[in-house]
Formats: structure tokens, C-alpha cells, sequence
């Protein structure tokens, strides 16, 4: 155990792919999708990352997992160093200890094996156990996450369990390894929306009984401020705002931040709408300006936004936040919009 | 609910789950293609006959035969030999049944070699990629490169006509087009979430190979197998007929070169070349059928055309 109150802390890092160049013509940019992130998670807490489709969030939770090698940068796990100096014994331990769940579940189980193979299969490579400590273990997980009555899932295949019962199991497998961290990649976008709640209550107590520490990626804010305690949006690659979740979502700083708030239905017909619309083109990794990466779809983009890139600065309103005008525009109460937002608990 | 569980003790072992749904898949594809499963049991007669070849044939296929003391050469279809005899005096009915036997041993073992060899080029280069893809795809080239029946002869031709050496010349260049399907089915399913999470699990990229990827691909390796069995045995019966074959072998292509070599063509012994013909021709045809089917099923829209 480290001694640190941060299980995960990251400075600086960054994911860069290189396009296969060809022998002829202009070489091609990297595409930069993930560009300089610092951020820590306290341990037992839970973070969620926000931000739309390509921005950068699902390589994120990959790096956090070692699925990707950093291009540059540090990440330090439970006051270790994760860098490509680890030996195989510390990326096992690594393995055991860091879990993901995938957006997907109809594709994150085995279509060959059954759900006791697919939970049995952690158990077996960390060597927990004898057979029989094994099976109890996945018995219990199986009611963990209310797959009850237990015996008459333990022997299906994937294809015959719906998406709700699918992303429990990969719950259930996730956790039965007793991990301290967890990656939940846009854990119920997939589900009907019926069963999203469900999902979602579930996940949240089992983690707070687990004391895990979680990062919950989605684009769905109103599912970030139900779960989660802090917030990072990111926007190409880079964190424009961070800070806690109710601080973020009520009083953002960022324009984007407020976009991406405006954007959310509200369900309360008496709310005044304060919509603050972008441009909707959208700058790609592979071709990022200078200056403000927002410069071109920001309303309030100046002479200095083409010029230079702003730089993540503590706010007086305790919140960490990347653009020159946040004061000026900053801080406008978009309380009523996300407070009446209620899709879950 | 424990006692349920029990029971499954014994089927849960995770190799038994995988052969069996990867053999029910196999057999699900017969069942859905009328022309595969004619060409399966073809496949299936055959094996059978040369199983029981000794009970079938109502002569020892090398025996010289005499009757009143005189030898009966180049007999027609009579009631003792219901295709005739050979130039030298042999039923060439009963040499006719242990023709199936050398067929079953060439398409069985070179579909063998075909299966592991390919199956393991495939996996290790689709998996690995990078350096050891352009390396093994190299080596599939340059064995797509040497035409396949004058290597067998040479190869044949240096270590001795036996039908060993046969399947071996074979198996150490038909494995290329398994090789190559396999390794873009491996492209594919090792970005599908389940390797990922069994990544994030901790498996060992042994694991990863032979757990996860191997048994979603093993239907298909499978199907090349059988198709080979086609080729295998077609070539058998070429390097037999041109005379480079085991000569202690009494296969189809050795009956077409011995009826060949004694001019049972311009004698019109039918009888003798007309079967041995049509049985490599069905085994060919059998391996055909199987093919299309696999391409129906693996390209459904082509029904369309
Ligand atoms: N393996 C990869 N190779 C090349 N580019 C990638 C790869 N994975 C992601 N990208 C690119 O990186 C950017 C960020 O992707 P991603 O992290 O998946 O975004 P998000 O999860 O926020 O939608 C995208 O532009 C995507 O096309
Ligand atoms: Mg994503």
C-alpha cells in the first residue's frame, strides 16, 4: 500500500498516434488524442469524465489501465510509477488491482464461454483459491449484483441474457477480483433506457461498499452529477475544466462547459432556457490550431484565443478551469437547468 | 442449488465447452448447406469403406488371380469379378476398395498438417503483428510462389516415393491458404471487447491466443481442413497416375497409371479406369461442395448474383 491519498495521479500525460506515413507526400500530424492531462483521484472516491464523442475520453480510461502506453508523461498508481520499466509480475499485480467495464456488453464476454467461465476466468489467472473458494466467490458475486436466483444464470451464454443482464455480469466480473479501481466506459449508453437506473443504482452502491475508486466516463452529465464527486471536461485531447461536481455543473467557467450544460433537456417546462450555442464544426486531433483548441467554435473567442493557449488556472470559484475570459463570462447559475434533470436515483 | 452444481463439475472444464460448441458450430454449417452436407457424406462413405475394406473387397487386391490354374488377365465384368481384372490378373473391384484407404490417410493427414500448421501461422502473425506479420506473410508468399505438384514430385522424387513423403511435400505448402484466412479472421476478432477484457483480467497473451481467439476461429480452420482433404487427395492421385506414387500403395491414381501404362484405353477395359476416375472425381467434388457452402455462409449476399 502506498502511503499517498491519491490512488491515481496523473501529470502531464499524453497519447499520441502516429499514422502509418507513405513513402511519397506531406507527412501526416499525429493524432493527438490525449494531449497533457493532469488530474488525481482521491482514493475511494469517484471521478467522472465529460466531454463529446472524440475528445479523447475513452483513451484516457485506457491509459489509466495500461491498455495504452503513454506517449509522455507520469501516472502513478497507489504512489507507483506506472512506466514501461514494470516487470511482468508488477503488470499482473496491476491487473488484478485496475478493472474495467466496457460500453459494450453484448462484446465483453466471451460469446463461447458461459457466465461461470467468464467470472471463473480472473479467479484462475490471479490464482485465488482452491475450485471450490472459487466457485462460492462467484456465487456470491452473482448475488452481489442481484442476478438471482444465482444457479439459473451460472451455466448461459452471453447471446441468451439481455444488455441489462450482460452489463451485470461484467459488473460482477470486474469485481470479483477484489480490484481498488475501476474504469466504467460509458457504462449504460448501450441499455434501453429502462434499465439504465437500474444499472447505474447498482454500480454505485456495490463501489461505496467495495470502496472503490471509480472514473465513470460518459458524455451524460446529469449521470456524472448523480455519481460521481468530481468532474473533468475535456475537449480535444486537453482538460478545460476540473474541479468538484456540483461546482462545475452549477457554476461553469468554461463556454464549452456551458454548451455542454445547455445541451442537456430539461425537463421542467417553467425553466428558463439560457442555451448558449457553438459552432458546430467540429476541429479533428489530427489538425489542432494554435492558440485556444475552442478558438473556432467559441462565441467569445478574442485576438489572444488565436494566440496563445490558455493554461489551467485555479479560479476564485475553486475550480480549475482553461480559457483567458473565464471571469468575464464565468460563473452564471446554471443551477435550475441540472437540478431539475432528474433521470436517476 | 449445490447439488446443481455439482453435476456440472465434470462438463465445466473449460476445453470441453470449447471443442463442443466449436464442433456443433462445424456441423450446424453442414446442416444449413444441402451441397456441404452431400459433400460430407461423401467424405463420410468413403471413411467407411476404407475401414472395412478388407471385409468389402472379396480379394487381396495384389493377388495375381488363377482359375483352373490359369491366370484371368484383362477379364471383363463376370460374375467372380464384377469390374474384371487387371492386365497381371487383380480384381480390380477389390483394388477399387483399398483405393480408399491411401485417399483417407492423404486427405485425413495432409488436412491435419494443413489445419495445425495454418491454424498456428495465422494466429501468431494476426495476433503479434508488426514484424512477425510481415515476416510470416513473407514466408505464405514465397510458399504461394512454388507451384504445388511439380514440388511434391521433386520433394517425393528426393526422399523416396512413399505415401509419407507425399503428405508431407503436401502439408509443407498447403497450409498457405489457411494461413492467410485465418490471420485476417484473427485481425479481427482480436479487437473485439471480450480479448480487451481479458486483457484488463491479466491474461497472458498464451491465453489471449489459445482461449479466446483460437476457439472463434476454429470453425473456419476446420473448413479449410476439408477442403484440403479435396485437394490432397487429388494430388495423390496426379503424382500416382504420372508414376512418382508408392508404388506398395494401391490407390486411385496408381489403377489410372497401371490401366495407362498396359493401354487398357485402346483394349476398351472400361471397367478398370471408368471407377477409380469417378471416385477421385466425387472426392474432388465433395471437397468443391463444402467450399461453396462455406462461401455462402461466410458471404451471404452472393446468393443474390
Ligand atoms: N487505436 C487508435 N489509433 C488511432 N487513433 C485512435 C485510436 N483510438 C482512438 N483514436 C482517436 O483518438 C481520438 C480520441 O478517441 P477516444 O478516446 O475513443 O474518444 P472518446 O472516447 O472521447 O469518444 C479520436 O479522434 C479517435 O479517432
Ligand atoms: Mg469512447
Amino acid at each position: 500500500m502506498g502511503q499517498s491519498d491519491f490512488l491515481i495521479e496523473v501529470e502531464d500525460l499524453k497519447k499520441w498516434f502516429y499514422p502509418k506515413q507513405s513513402l511519397i507526400g506531406r507527412r501526416k500530424a499525429p493524432l493527438r488524442a490525449v494531449d497533457g492531462i493532469s488530474f488525481s483521484i482521491k482514493k475511494g472516491t469517484s471521478i467522472g469524465i465529460a466531454g463529446e464523442s472524440g475528445c479523447g475520453k475513452t483513451t484516457t480510461g485506457k491509459l489509466l489501465l495500461k491498455l495504452y502506453d503513454a506517449t509522455e508523461g507520469s501516472f502513478k498508481f497507489d504512489g507507483v510509477e506506472m512506466n514501461s520499466g514494470m516487470t511482468k509480475q508488477e503488470l499482473k499485480d496491476f491487473r488484478r488491482k485496475a478493472q474495467l467495464m466496457f460500453q459494450n456488453p453484448y462484446e465483453a464476454l466471451n460469446p463461447r464461454y458461459t457466465i461461470y467461465q467468464s467470472l471463473q476466468e480472473p479467479l484462475i489467472i490471479h490464482k485465488y483459491g482452491t475450485k471450490e473458494v472459487r466457485r462460492k466467490k462467484i456465487i456470491n458475486m452473482l448475488e452481489k449484483v442481484r442476478l438471482t436466483p444465482v444457479e439459473s444464470y451460472l451455466h448461459k451464454f452471453p447471446h441468451q441474457l439481455s444488455g441489462g443482464q450482460l452489463q451485470r455480469v461484467v459488473l460482477a466480473r470486474s469485481l470479483v477480483v477484489d480490484p481498488l479501481f475501476l474504469v466504467a466506459d460509458e457504462p449504460v449508453s448501450m441499455l434501453d433506457v429502462s434499465v439504465r437506473a437500474g444499472v447505474l443504482n447498482l454500480m454505485r452502491e456495490v463501489t461505496s461498499t467495495m470502496g472503490l475508486t471509480t472514473v465513470y466516463i460518459s458524455h451524460d452529465l446529469s449521470l456524472i452529477k448523480y455519481l460521481c464527486e468530481e468532474t473533468v471536461i475535456m475537449y480535444l485531447g486537453s482538460i478545460v475544466e476540473k474541479g468538484p461536481t456540483d461546482k462545475i455543473l452549477f457554476s461553469p467557467m468554461h463556454p464549452y462547459t456551458m454548451a455542454l450544460i445547455s445541451a442537456v433537456p430539461s425537463s421542467d417546462p417553467d425553466v428558463e432556457l439560457k442555451e448558449l450555442n457553438i459552432n458546430n464544426s467540429i476541429t479533428s486531433a489530427d489538425n489542432i490550431p494554435d492558440g485556444c483548441k475552442f478558438q473556432d467554435r467559441c462565441p467569445y473567442a478574442q485576438e489572444i484565443c488565436f494566440k496563445q493557449e490558455p493554461l489551467l488556472q485555479k479560479t476564485k470559484n475553486d475550480h480549475f478551469v482553461a480559457c483567458h475570459f473565464s471571469e468575464e463570462i464565468g460563473g452564471k447559475q446554471y443551477e435550475n437547468r441540472l437540478c431539475s434533470t432528474r433521470s436517476y436515483g | 442449488m449445490e447439488q446443481m452444481i455439482e453435476e456440472q463439475k465434470g462438463k465445466d472444464s473449460e476445453l470441453y465447452i470449447i471443442l463442443k460448441n466449436s464442433w456443433s458450430n462445424f456441423f450446424n454449417f453442414f446442416k444449413e448447406d444441402r451441397f456441404a452436407m452431400v459433400g460430407l457424406i461423401i467424405y463420410l462413405f468413403v471413411g467407411i469403406i476404407a475401414i472395412f475394406a478388407p471385409v468389402i473387397a472379396p480379394y487381396d487386391p495384389h493377388e495375381m488371380l488363377r482359375y483352373d490354374g490359369e491366370y484371368r488377365t484383362n477379364a471383363g465384368p463376370n460374375s467372380e469379378n464384377i469390374l474384371g481384372t487387371t492386365n497381371m490378373g487383380r480384381d480390380v473391384f477389390s483394388q477399387l476398395i483399398y483405393g480408399a484407404r491411401p485417399a483417407v490417410l492423404v486427405g485425413v493427414s495432409a488436412a491435419f498438417m494443413v489445419v495445425l500448421i495454418g491454424t498456428l501461422v495465422g494466429l501468431v502473425a494476426g495476433y503479434y503483428r508488426g514484424k512477425v506479420d510481415t515476416f510470416l506473410m513473407r514466408v505464405t508468399d514465397v510458399a504461394f510462389g512454388i507451384p504445388f505438384e511439380p514440388f511434391v514430385i521433386v520433394l517425393v522424387a528426393f526422399l523416396g516415393p512413399s505415401i509419407w513423403n507425399i503428405v508431407l511435400a503436401m502439408g509443407l505448402l498447403l497450409w498457405r491458404d489457411t494461413a492467410r484466412v485465418i490471420r485476417s479472421q484473427v485481425l479481427v476478432v482480436r479487437e473485439r471487447g471480450f480479448v480487451e477484457s481479458a486483457r484488463v483480467a491479466g491474461a497472458s497473451n498464451f491465453r489471449i491466443i489459445f482461449r479466446h481467439i483460437t476457439p472463434n476461429i476454429l470453425p473456419l480452420a476446420l473448413l479449410y481442413g476439408s477442403l484440403a482433404m479435396g485437394w490432397a487427395i487429388l494430388t495423390e492421385a496426379a503424382i500416382s497416375f504420372l508414376g512418382f506414387g508408392d508404388p506398395s500403395a494401391v490407390s486411385w491414381g496408381f489403377m489410372l497409371n497401371d490401366a495407362f501404362v498396359s493401354q487398357a484405353l485402346s483394349r476398351g477395359s472400361y471397367s478398370w479406369f471408368v471407377p477409380p476416375g469417378i471416385c477421385i472425381m466425387l472426392v474432388v467434388m465433395a471437397g468443391f461442395y463444402i467450399g461453396r457452402g462455406s462461401e455462402k455462409i461466410l458471404y451471404p449476399r452472393m446468393n443474390q448474383y
